[in-house]
């Protein structure tokens, strides 16, 4: 007796409620931080957003000590407050400096990462760091379900608002110093819209897993198209395909939630490297296309 | 020469009543033993039977974790210090072998838990045993019989008075251990249910037949899959539990999701890993056990 479609993926959502709400949460980190991955894998700041993730952490733990608890909302102001404090510093630096940008925010989020470490074990084992580390989206209750969604929100109406002088500044930055557009407010304004969608992911999945969900179905998405929005609407169909996958698969297959969602981004992603037209397969048995 | 003569003359008597002196001051006042426990709970009960001759540090402080401890240079200095070591072991303390390579301490902790009658829990498919012995009061009498004996090898001289500590604190226990099967007693065998964060309450559930439903497993460490918070919100559907309690040293945020899945209603927080600071309402281990039945069975009796 095989289990129908109906049990495999209605009867899930249907009976349980936080199931729903998981659902719902990785349907929201995905449609923001899918665009907002593409911009920065365009920026070629990939791996600006892992070095964000730990810069958060200082804040959530403040958050978590006000707040006297775990307190998604105090730990997830806090977080915006800290990455805002070190995406801040970093553009400053590097705009004044010589150092480079991705220079400045190693400096900042290594010091910020310290400064978290540091305030959560000052305050002993009771603050559970690996939680902070590994959020759990099946824990997700309203107050958290509608700051994920406010960010979603947001980020689609500045990038829909701004989208010109933001992509601009993204591919090619001299040229918007050139023609003379506020470059600066721009990229601030940027990476306002990764700390928000990082901190979006840290209460779904934890610290350790916010970025999975952002650069993983960017890179896939890369792999088939060169057209902007395309590739930015596929990155958020995939982000959110990958959250209701994962959800389905530790649904039935008794997998911890977190982990498993983000591994079905990268079988998107290693299904997008061997077959997309930019993929693999391509280079392999098409090699005069290369040559010519 | 008889002003010389005489401090001469007094010289020996002299160092004979320097050195009685010493060895009666040391007869006198016995040494305090160095005793460090791992967590609260095995502190206390190393403190009721250790008495004034024993001075106890517990490594995981009041309301923490012993699962999930991070050590600092500190605990490893309690470490070289420490002329005994407690440990409850059964896979509780993952950390101390870390700690204890850091700190240098070569010797061997004591393990209490040593002839307590395990429990294997089946955990994603694996066969754990249940590390949370003290759950049960019968297991923490022979704690108290193994903390009695190493006490003993470390410090003979105190031997009577260790023994004297140990059989009033097993008449103490044997008490707790009749308090909580007539309240237990008072709840229709059908109501014994119980929700709780993780699964900490095997021996006490077994010991005085309560069943306990926890959406996280035996450790605090490993992350919940989808299907074990669905089952367990199926199991609380069909069988009926109206109350849920979050843990003083445990995440409550998936125990909530449960309940308001549920409809079941905060019952209060039970002390299960960790005493609360003094002055709390679990400072001793009797009274966190105390505190734990009367809250579960307030919650069992109001089921319905």
């Amino acid at each position: 007796m095989g289990m129908s479609l109906h049990d495999l993926f209605i009867t899930p959502f249907a009976d349980f409620g936080f199931m729903r709400r998981a659902l719902v949460a990785s349907l929201a980190l995905g449609l923001g931080a899918g665009p907002v991955g593409v911009l920065l894998q365009l920026r070629r700041m990939s791996l600006v957003g892992d070095a964000m993730s730990h810069a958060i952490l200082p804040g959530a733990a403040i958050g978590f000590l006000l707040a006297g608890g775990m307190s998604m909302t105090a730990m997830g102001l806090g977080g915006i407050v800290a990455g805002l404090g070190v995406a801040l510093l970093s553009g400053l630096v590097s705009r004044l400096t010589r150092l480079s940008e991705d220079a400045s925010f190693a400096s900042f989020y290594l010091t910020s990462l310290a400064l978290g470490v540091l305030i959560v074990s000052a305050h002993g084992s009771n603050i559970d760091l690996l939680h902070v580390l590994f959020g759990t989206i099946l824990a997700i209750d309203t107050p958290t379900l509608c700051l994920m969604g406010g960010v979603t929100t947001v980020t689609l109406c500045i990038l829909s608002v701004v989208w010109r002088p933001l992509v601009m500044e993204c591919v090619d930055p001299g040229f918007m110093r050139l023609v003379g557009g506020r470059g600066g407010a721009c990229h601030m304004l940027f990476l306002f819209l990764v700390v928000l969608n990082l901190v979006s992911g840290f209460e779904a999945l934890g610290t350790l897993m916010a970025v999975g969900m952002m650069m993983l179905p960017a890179a896939s998405a890369r792999l088939w198209t060169r057209r902007l929005w395309v590739m930015m609407t596929l990155a958020a169909a995939i982000a959110a395909l990958s959250g209701l996958g994962g959800l389905l698969l530790s649904f039935h297959c008794r997998m911890a939630s977190g982990p498993t969602i983000i591994l079905t981004c990268s079988l998107f992603y290693i299904f997008s490297l061997v077959l997309a037209p930019m993929g693999l397969a391509r280079r392999l048995f098409a090699p005069r296309m290369k040559r010519a | 020469m008889k002003i010389r003569l005489l401090p001469v003359g007094f010289l020996p008597v002299a160092c004979a009543l320097l050195m009685t002196g010493l060895v009666q001051g040391h007869a006198a006042t016995a040494r305090t033993v160095h005793a460090v426990a791992s967590f609260t709970v095995l502190a206390d009960v190393v403190r009721q039977v250790g008495g004034t001759h024993v001075a106890v540090t517990s490594l995981v402080p009041p309301d923490g974790d012993p699962h999930e401890f991070e050590p600092s240079p500190a605990d490893a200095g309690k470490l070289q210090q420490a002329d005994v070591i407690f440990l409850s072991g059964e896979g509780l303390e993952t950390w101390f072998v870390r700690l204890s390579r850091a700190a240098g301490y070569h010797g061997t902790p004591v393990i209490v838990s040593n002839g307590v009658p395990l429990h294997e829990m089946v955990e994603d498919g694996h066969d754990v045993t249940d590390p949370h012995v003290w759950n049960s009061v019968p297991n923490v009498e022979i704690w108290t019989r193994n903390i009695r004996d190493a006490l003993i090898r470390v410090d003979p001289q105190d031997a009577e008075a260790f023994r004297a500590n140990a059989d009033a604190y097993l008449v103490r226990l044997h008490d707790l251990d009749h308090y909580i099967r007539d309240r237990i007693a008072t709840v229709p065998a059908d109501r014994r249910r119980v929700l709780t964060g993780h699964d900490a309450f095997g021996y006490f559930g077994r010991e005085y037949g309560v069943t306990l439903m926890a959406p996280q497993g035996l450790s605090t460490e490993t992350e919940a899959s989808a299907a074990d918070v669905a089952a367990l919100i199926r199991q609380i559907r069909t069988l009926g539990v109206s109350t849920y309690f979050m843990e003083n040293a445990a995440d409550p945020r998936l125990v909530q999701q449960v309940a308001t899945a549920t409809g079941a209603r905060p019952g209060g927080t039970l002390y299960v890993e960790a005493l609360s600071p003094p002055g709390g309402p679990a400072a001793d281990y009797i009274s966190m056990i105390h505190h734990d039945v009367d809250l579960m069975v307030q919650a069992m009796q109001a089921a319905h």
